[in-house]
């Protein structure tokens, strides 16, 4: 244990995701030896961060304006929407640089076991939505893990007498991968979503 | 194949052991508690990841200590394989393959095959479905080592629809919470679909072998039959429980297993909503094993179930067998030869003395068949020496 504020500091750190108590104290000691100015940024940006950042309106990514600047931007299809799970999907995602539709972003997966059912996530928000005639198509990309899948599930059955197209997402074989290192489970995923070639 | 070396490290009571073994039979003696299911435990965790005795890792560890090591060295002809696995108690298990890491610990599965007979054997005749499931579920997962992770997924989504079902109990919110239930619905009978089909299969192979080897032990004509009683089959729900009146399930079809799954789990339903629980799929399900004309479970002698627990040994040793590409799978009498009469255990010697390798414990020698005793290792308090 440390005395006082630095301690709090350590603990502070220590709360959040992917950090351990070690490196926690790392990160302290590291920013109390640094230049002042860099721990003072750090100090700004972080409440700014959490007061200028908000999230959009439409699609509930991470956003500076009412609409973040995917919804903003006049470039973008209005035909398709992109569903998934978390803002950071959104920017894996852009750097496919595939999609030029628009994204919606629910803010997790149904779990039961963690208390996150439908009204946990921005569902109703999507139905809404929907009701623009412009909207041709709905592609879920929400993870490919067992929450996941129930959460495609159950917005494919809610969402399929929209009338509105709807598909998932493949999943399969890694690019660039080797047939024989793919576990079981995406190789079978791979045989069942194969596609006619000739 | 046959098992050359197995080096434990922290595992249960061994801190640190090595014992080279030969092909053919080696006997383990020594009092109780110095460690002889311990080393045979460890050779056995290679089949199925899973211990014969206890369910979970943590036991597998030696108290006070924070990983266990188990390190065997197999051989089948002139090939030689080193497999080694670490049980951590607070980070992830690790295994290797001759020396390389595997990308997941269940990598490791598929080299070893193994056959154990054990005391525990009797409470799968005589006791609860439990029992029976681990059974045939360690079989499928030595046979298909692919399955463990569709039962850890089912496991999963059993959870989840568990707690969905409890919440709903709980708040009485029925038709919004409803709408997800079908969304969990789907996984549920893809994998205990999947799971269903496997066990309906293995138990069809494996009824043969049962028949033969059962009255070869028992010296009758008396026919040992088995089935899967499943909770996917049945019409009726009188309030819950075990309504008996489900019938054997014969289709190895997925496809027909899933739309049966699918039909009872909407019958269930409003069951299902009032028990917050789920009632219907794999983790309900049984192996019913009948001898004669009558279930084992309550009917069968002391004797005949043993016969009974033996056979269905055998048979699972020989279809292994038959489809091994490894040789012979390792055969383990674990303390079994106390349990038995003079008869059975002659007869039990008979069947078991042509196999590559075959690993014996036993408190006593004198309880061994003497064909069976020629190679002696002797153990005490967590060491191993030959003699």
């Amino acid at each position: 244990m440390y005395e006082g504020v630095i301690q709090e500091l350590i603990d502070e750190l220590g709360r959040l995701p992917g950090v351990g108590p070690k490196s926690a104290q790392r990160i302290a000691f590291y920013l109390l030896q640094a230049d002042a100015d860099q721990a003072k940024r750090l100090a700004e940006v972080l409440t700014e961060v959490r007061e200028r950042v908000r999230f959009c309106e439409q699609c509930g990514n991470v956003a500076e304006a009412e609409l973040c600047n995917i919804c903003r931007d006049p470039r973008r299809s209005k035909a398709s929407i992109c569903v998934v799970e978390e803002s950071k999907d959104v920017q894996a995602i852009e750097r496919t640089r595939e999609f030029k539709g628009l994204y919606h972003v629910l803010g997790g997966a149904i779990s039961p076991i963690e208390g996150i059912g439908p009204d946990n996530l921005r569902i109703k928000e999507l139905v809404s939505r929907l009701a623009d005639p412009d909207i041709k198509e709905v592609i879920i990309a929400t993870d490919p893990n067992l929450e996941g899948e129930a959460t495609a599930t159950y917005l494919t059955r809610m969402l399929s007498p929209m009338g509105i197209t709807i598909s998932r997402l493949a999943s399969g074989l890694p690019v660039g991968g080797d047939l024989e290192y793919a576990d079981e489970i995406t190789l079978g995923r791979a045989f069942e979503g194969r596609r006619t070639v000739s | 194949m046959y098992v050359t070396k197995v080096k434990l490290t922290n595992f249960r009571n061994y801190k640190n052991a090595e014992v080279e073994l030969s092909p053919g039979v080696n006997l383990l003696h020594g009092s109780n508690g110095q460690g002889k299911t311990n080393l045979v435990e460890a050779i056995n965790f290679f089949a199925s990841l899973s211990s014969h005795r206890v369910a979970g890792y943590t036991p597998l560890i030696q108290q006070g200590e924070q990983s266990a090591i188990v390190s065997l060295e197999l051989a089948h002809l002139e090939r030689e394989l080193l497999l080694e696995f670490e049980i951590n108690n607070d980070s992830p298990n690790r295994a290797r393959l001759n020396k390389s890491p595997v990308q997941k610990p269940k990598d490791i599965l598929g080299y070893l095959n193994s056959v154990i007979f054990a005391p525990e054997d009797l409470d799968i005749v005589k006791r609860d479905p439990t029992n029976r499931r681990a059974f045939i579920d360690q079989l499928i997962v030595q046979f298909t080592p692919r399955m463990l992770g569709v039962y850890s997924d089912y496991d999963r989504v059993l959870k989840q629809r568990n707690t969905l079902l409890k919440s709903a109990r709980a708040t009485g919110t029925k038709g919004d919470s409803l709408s997800t239930l079908s969304a969990w619905d789907e996984s549920l009978v893809k994998l205990g679909s999947e799971i269903i089909a496997a066990r309906v299969a293995i138990a069809s192979k494996l009824s043969p072998g049962l028949i033969a080897n059962y009255q070869k032990i028992a010296d009758t004509n008396n026919e040992p039959r088995m089935f899967i009683k499943s909770s996917i089959l049945g019409s009726t729900i009188l309030d819950g429980e075990e309504a008996d009146d489900s019938e054997y399930l014969e289709s190895q079809d997925r496809e027909e297993i899933a739309e049966l799954f699918r039909e009872k789990l909407m019958r269930m339903r409003p069951k299902e909503l009032e028990r917050g629980i789920t009632l219907v799929g794999p983790h309900r399900d049984d192996l019913v094993l009948i001898l004669g004309s009558l279930p084992a479970k309550g009917y069968a002698s002391h004797g005949e179930s043993w016969s009974y627990a033996l056979s269905l040994r055998l048979a699972s040793l020989e279809i292994l067998r038959q489809e091994s590409k490894l040789g012979d799978p390792i055969l383990i009498l674990d303390d079994v030869f106390a349990e038995l009469d003079s008869d059975r255990r002659a007869k039990l010697a008979e069947l078991v003395l042509g196999n590559e390798q075959v690993i014996i414990t036993a408190a006593v020698i004198e309880d061994v068949p003497h064909a069976l005793s020629a190679k002696r290792f002797s153990v005490v308090a967590g060491e191993i020496t030959n003699g």
